[in-house]
């Protein structure tokens, strides 16, 4: 009964907007479906860090190079603000980062696709970034406390790495042959895999409905990436190049943009660990945390001792 | 004294910085902790920030002397090895976690004290920016002191692997305070830091924190050359991979 009087307490905050914090009742299925959906986000941040830092030490000039650090410096922050916000529905960040080595965890298939030349952190900026900042901007109104919180600071940011990216493909668009070859051909590779972030059509979301109603939620994946395709489609032109879908085009009467069938082939391979990429991303995450065992013994090892070095003085 | 001593003086300051810098940008993305991986690239940021400041600053001079236009860009991205004026101990390799933060430890010591006593140089413009890189190089003393007493203080693991960079490292300390010819020349007009009066300083503090870390400094003969553009093996693979686009596309704005 208990249990009962909980839940509609619980459902009538959600109704009205009342934000759900730590210490509040909350249903295990909502608790569990913000652990997942947090951490494959934290997740994806960390692993996020790793194709752009690919070209930190390649950047072509001082000024994009320290602007390229700041941008992988910024996405590290916002791994960690979103394990602290997980680790508020009793996780701990150990047991989440173990999640992710053992691949039981997910995070953003985007990060399985390498970067290729320096033309991709423009793309990635513009067309990674953006796509994030529309699936986060509403997350800023998540029901769950934390989690909102944690959105508002990160999408500040995000908006910030979606401008730059897009100014480094405006600078390529301006420049020589082989720039604005190497600008389109960004493009052409991030992005359907971009639009595929939106995840799967709303009618193979299964979750989708019952997020809403808990309003961690407030758009469906199809609703987004039309918005997503719309505002890029009108972007490209600012650069003279191409999306690569000969059947993107504008429809009056919807008043949006149409356009081509996504591989959904593509995606589920990707997802299920067969992307270009998937491997070696997660080796490299795995030995960093492998490499770096010895590092944090060392530290716990040394905090023991001065705490003895202080009982002992 | 001239003009070309300040050039390559401050030339010499920006390749310590950018070259350390760019080392520990190797690392973002793969620290051994999150928020560690986060402090070493801030310490990257800063480093290539001061780079910046001062290739700016030569660009100037060197434009001023009548020189073809010149920007920090084309000091970074197009001298090759024999230019570089940096020290051979930033160029060396990362190795693992405690050889690196024992490389910054070695050089944050050096440019704190160096940056203390550049603030009261003659040339305005090499005050102002230690003045404002000292703030960032008292961090990183800091920060780095606290890593090596933490990882020589550690485990028997720990201990092992810092004895190991020390016997990798020390030998590139000595020509920190080993003058080159413009430093020399540089040196009565009172632009220039007195290494000799530095060395002591840092001598003294490496000396307490290694103590404090339980480790033993090696008896090792220092190697030097790096002022003169006589570089280790390492600077060629550092500049081919950070210069390759301006290398390839030749004029082209990025
Ligand atoms: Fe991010
Ligand atoms: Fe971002």
């Amino acid at each position: 009964m208990m249990t009962d009087a909980s839940s509609t307490i619980f459902q009538d905050k959600i109704d009205q907007d009342i934000r759900i914090e730590p210490k509040d009742w909350m249903p295990d299925a909502y608790r569990k479906t913000l652990i997942r959906q947090i951490s494959q986000h934290a997740h994806s941040e960390i692993v996020g860090m790793l194709p752009e830092a690919n070209w930190i030490t390649r950047a072509p000039s001082l000024r994009r190079k320290a602007t390229l650090i700041a941008k992988v410096q910024d996405e590290a922050g916002h791994g960690l603000y979103l394990y602290s916000a997980a680790e508020t529905l009793g996780i701990s960040r150990e047991e989440m980062i173990d999640q992710l080595h053992s691949g039981k965890a997910k995070y953003s298939s985007i990060f399985n696709y390498p970067t290729l030349t320096w033309a991709d952190m423009g793309a990635i900026g513009w067309l990674v970034d953006g796509a994030a900042i529309m699936n986060q901007v509403p997350l800023c109104r998540a029901s769950y406390g934390p989690y909102a919180r944690a959105m508002v600071r990160i999408c500040k940011e995000e908006s910030f790495h979606q401008r730059q990216g897009f100014e480094i493909l405006l600078t390529l668009s301006r420049g020589s042959e082989a720039q604005r070859r190497m600008c389109q051909d960004a493009i052409d590779r991030w992005w359907w895999p971009s639009v595929m972030m939106f995840g799967p059509n709303d009618d193979a979301s299964p979750h989708t409905a019952q997020s809403m109603q808990w309003k961690i939620k407030r758009f469906t994946n199809d609703e987004l990436r039309q918005r997503f395709v719309d505002i890029c489609a009108e972007q490209v032109k600012l650069l003279g190049m191409t999306i690569p879908d000969d059947q993107l085009r504008w429809n009056e009467e919807r008043q949006h943009y149409d356009f081509g069938p996504i591989d959904w082939e593509e995606f589920r391979n990707v997802i299920n660990g067969n992307g270009p990429c998937n491997k070696e991303r997660l080796a490299a995450r795995v030995q960093a945390h492998e490499d770096g065992a010895w590092v944090r013994e060392a530290a716990l090892a040394h905090a023991e001792k001065k705490i003895q070095y202080g009982k002992t003085a | 004294m001239t003009v070309q001593h300040t050039i390559d003086y401050t030339l010499h300051l920006a390749d310590n910085a950018l070259v350390l810098g760019h080392r520990n940008s190797e690392w973002t993305g793969h620290g051994p902790i999150l928020e560690q991986d986060i402090a070493l690239s801030n310490i990257a940021l800063d480093l290539i920030g001061q780079a910046r400041y001062l290739y700016q600053y030569a660009a100037r001079l060197m434009t001023m002397q009548g020189g073809p236009e010149v920007t920090e860009d084309v000091l970074a991205y197009l001298r090759d090895s024999w230019d570089y004026r940096n020290c051979l101990l930033v160029e060396q390799a990362n190795g693992d976690w405690g050889k690196t933060v024992l490389r910054q430890f070695f050089f944050s010591a050096y440019q704190y004290f160096f940056y203390r006593e550049l603030q009261h140089s003659r040339d305005a413009e090499l005050s102002a920016i230690a003045e404002k890189a000292l703030k960032e190089v008292t961090y990183h003393l800091r920060w780095s002191s606290e890593w090596v007493i933490r990882l020589g203080d550690g485990t028997e693991e720990s201990h092992a692997r810092m004895e190991k960079a020390l016997d990798q490292l020390w030998m590139y300390t000595g020509e920190l305070f080993q003058p080159a010819g413009f430093e020399q020349a540089l040196a009565p007009g009172g632009i220039a830091v007195d290494l000799g009066e530095i060395k002591p300083l840092w001598e003294l503090r490496v000396g307490e924190v290694l103590k404090e870390a339980t480790l033993t400094t090696p008896g090792s003969m220092m190697q030097q050359g790096g002022k003169q553009g006589k570089h280790t093996e390492h600077l060629g693979y550092l500049l081919a991979e950070m210069q390759f686009l301006q290398r390839a596309y030749p004029g082209n704005e990025w």
